[in-house]
């Protein structure tokens, strides 16, 4: 009987949603930028988070990667805490986000996600160095390893940084706009990537911009606008109702709100409803 | 000369306690100042410099004694609130980071200055010297002392090796470090404390008010140099410890000569030196880099002359120095540089009174011209720029284009036979 308790744990866990996100709300300079994001995603799909600018598309993923403290709500994947899962996820920061006039070659950078808690003060091993090496050859960097980032173009470093993604070997992705300032040769080489990964039954979440592409580009679709607009399989929210009411501007009274929240110092949340803690079983 | 090597030789116990001591502490500042400065936290540096003085009051004051470990213990403490000062202050309230670094620096500084000058009219017997602290105290140096920096550089260099990678991704993405999962408020501790002790100890040789000098300008004139952070690193140690020798030579030559201040002209001097010499990003390889880029222009234009001149009469590859000035205008000594550039390269050769263009001449002449038609090609058709409007434009980018660029370009237009104004575009003779 045993194989079949087996089965059904199985059949748990890949029915377990990639990513649960709960009640999410989150301040940036003590200015609420997400409302009570509530919604899930299942394994293995090429998911998009689109909306306009500043509708809290980054600070979604900052919070999901637990680089900012939210006011309420919890996040959850694979049904558990980030920090028990750490290993499973993977973060692309924005290509912005760093000073690339930095002293340090493609390959370190790429192995940079090779760095764990586990090999704290170790130097990196023949097996790491094999990752790294795979990671560039599949964003087609191999021929750059030696080169310095500084001498690299835009969507160069963006390869890198989807390279060093790679070289985590994560079961979830999530990238903080992968296709900005990247030529339409590269978009094309990266989504092909993406969807190989999706293929091979990993996660994917791509924050982007771009109303155009998204639509052919991803399987799922969040839209946002400081509020969740929708989340759900593209065709379900692809629809010019849900697009108008994510992209028809803010809502007047929620941003008043927000303004005011941020002048009087205001708390965002009673600590009674915070709901920090998650249901999950992590 | 005499006094070099008397110096050299380290026979004087003294001098031998004050060099090594400068070059340790040189060196270290200069280790941990290379994160600093790639963190860009050079400013957070200055301030938690100056903040160290009332801890060395106040830690002198409630013990009474000046052994190097209790002062370093209260520089610490009071470096370290510095920066966790700074730190708050700019994030909770609405303060800008400039604004909250020098605050932090001129009020800890105040009330070092304040207690310090309470001590020494307190009279205690012992106090003399702490004012030192102020523009440091190198000649003044024991082989307690030494003993006691060697032992807190040793720990930095060690701390700094074991950590180097962690260090090395803190600085470039720390986001990412926290992402990966690795303990980052735990090594920025780690980071920020070895500064701070990096800081406490400089202050010996140059003092608090110079003590920025130590920790940032080592690393600010290594880094063009070098693309590696841990040869950049090495780089910055050798400067501030060659500052550190050469600042207690000049004290050892010259006794009235102050150290700390000389070991900070050193430094500056050699990053001055940097800023001008260093490899492609220096002032002087830029300025090389300019006249290269001018007299390629000016010669690759003359052979442009040259073309034109041969395209309206293909009969003759001979024109004179007046068919060319007239074709194209250059002053007397643009005219003879770029001449001179085309005869070394073989493209002319006189005939007489005469330049004749050699087959080579005519071949990069036609790649000039091509790249200049093929830029209006490409200013018309892809960026719609109106025919009237393109010459300009052409006339510099013509320069520029690398032969990759040629190649995307021809594919690109579809090796175009005319230009925007139905001139033939050359290409090559096969």
């Amino acid at each position: 009987m045993r194989w079949v308790v087996k089965f059904e744990s199985l059949k748990m866990e890949i029915n377990t949603p990639a990513l649960e996100v709960h009640n999410l709300t989150a301040s940036y300079n003590r200015k609420p930028v997400l409302w009570d994001i509530d919604f899930q995603l299942p394994q293995g799909q090429l998911i998009g988070i689109v909306g306009p600018n500043g509708s809290g598309k980054t600070t979604l993923l900052k919070s999901i990667m637990g680089l900012m403290e939210p006011d309420s709500g919890y996040v959850n994947l694979f049904g558990k805490k980030l920090d028990d899962v750490r290993e499973r996820v993977s973060y692309v920061p924005q290509r912005e986000s760093v000073d690339w006039d930095f002293p340090a070659s493609v390959f370190e950078v790429v192995q940079m996600g090779r760095y764990r808690k586990s090999n704290l003060f170790r130097r990196m091993s023949t097996v790491d160095r094999e990752i790294t090496t795979r990671s560039l050859e599949k964003v087609n960097m191999l021929e750059y390893a030696r080169r310095q980032i500084s001498q690299l173009s835009g969507g160069q470093q963006q390869r890198v940084f989807i390279a060093r993604s790679l070289a985590q070997q994560a079961d979830i992705y999530l990238m903080d706009e992968p296709f900005v300032g990247v030529d339409a040769a590269t978009e094309e080489s990266i989504l092909a990537l993406l969807t190989e990964m999706k293929e091979q039954g990993k996660t994917v979440v791509i924050v982007h911009h771009d109303l155009q592409t998204a639509y052919e580009y991803f399987d799922w679709i969040v839209l946002l606008n400081t509020r969740l607009v929708a989340a759900g399989p593209k065709d379900e929210v692809f629809t010019s109702d849900l697009l108008q009411e994510a992209y028809g501007g803010r809502l007047t009274v929620l941003s008043r709100i927000g303004d005011l929240i941020a002048k009087k110092d205001f708390p965002l949340r009673e600590s009674a409803f915070k709901e920090k803690e998650g249901r999950g079983d992590g | 000369m005499d006094k070099l090597l008397e110096f050299l030789s380290f026979q004087d116990p003294n001098v031998r306690v004050v060099a090594f001591g400068t070059i340790f502490l040189g060196m270290s500042a200069a280790t941990v100042g290379t994160f600093a400065f790639l963190r860009k936290r050079s400013l957070v540096g200055d301030a938690v410099a100056h903040a160290i003085l009332p801890g060395i009051a106040i830690a002198f004051m409630l013990f009474q004694t000046k052994n190097p470990f209790v002062l370093m213990s209260g520089a610490l403490v009071s470096g370290w609130l510095a920066m966790l000062l700074i730190e708050h202050l700019s994030k909770s309230t609405k303060l800008k980071p400039d604004t909250s670094i020098g605050l932090v620096l001129s009020v800890f500084f105040g009330v070092g200055i304040l207690l310090l000058t309470s001590i020494q009219h307190s009279g205690a017997g012992n106090q003399a010297g702490l004012d030192q602290f102020l523009f440091g105290k190198a000649a003044a140096m024991t082989q307690n002392d030494l003993l006691a920096y060697g032992i807190v550089a040793l720990i930095l260099l060690i701390t700094v090796a074991l950590f180097f990678k962690e260090f090395k991704l803190l600085s470039f993405n720390p986001a990412f470090a926290e992402a990966s999962g690795l303990p980052v408020k735990r090594l920025q501790f780690i980071l920020s404390t070895i500064t701070v002790l990096a800081i406490s100890i400089g202050i010996q040789s140059v003092g608090v008010v110079l003590m920025a000098a130590l920790l940032i300008t080592p690393a600010a004139t290594a880094r063009p140099w070098t693309e590696n952070l841990l040869m950049m690193m090495v780089l910055a140690g050798l400067a501030g410890g060659f500052s550190g020798l050469v600042g207690s030579f000049i004290s050892f030559t010259a006794p009235n000569m102050p150290t700390g201040p000389w070991i900070v002209m050193c430094l500056s001097f050699l990053a001055l030196f940097s800023l001008f010499l260093a490899p492609k990003k220096g002032i002087l390889a830029r300025i090389q880099q300019q006249r290269q880029n001018r007299k390629k222009i000016l010669s690759e234009n003359l052979l442009k002359a040259f073309y034109h001149l041969r395209e309206n009469n293909p009969e003759t590859d001979t024109f004179s120095n007046l068919q060319l000035l007239r074709k194209r205008h250059f002053s007397q000594s643009e005219y003879q540089t770029a001449l001179s550039r085309l005869r070394r390269n073989f493209y002319i050769m006189p005939k007489g009174e005469k330049w004749q263009l050699s087959e080579k001449g005519y071949e990069e002449a036609k790649r000039v011209v091509r790249l200049h038609r093929l830029w209006e090609m490409y200013l018309t058709e892809r960026m719609r720029l109106k025919a009237d409007h393109i010459h300009p434009n052409a006339e510099t980018i013509e320069h520029i284009i690398t032969p990759e660029i040629e190649a995307q370009l021809l594919r690109e237009l579809d090796y175009p036979e005319t230009d925007p104004h139905q001139s033939p575009i050359p290409y090559p003779r096969n």
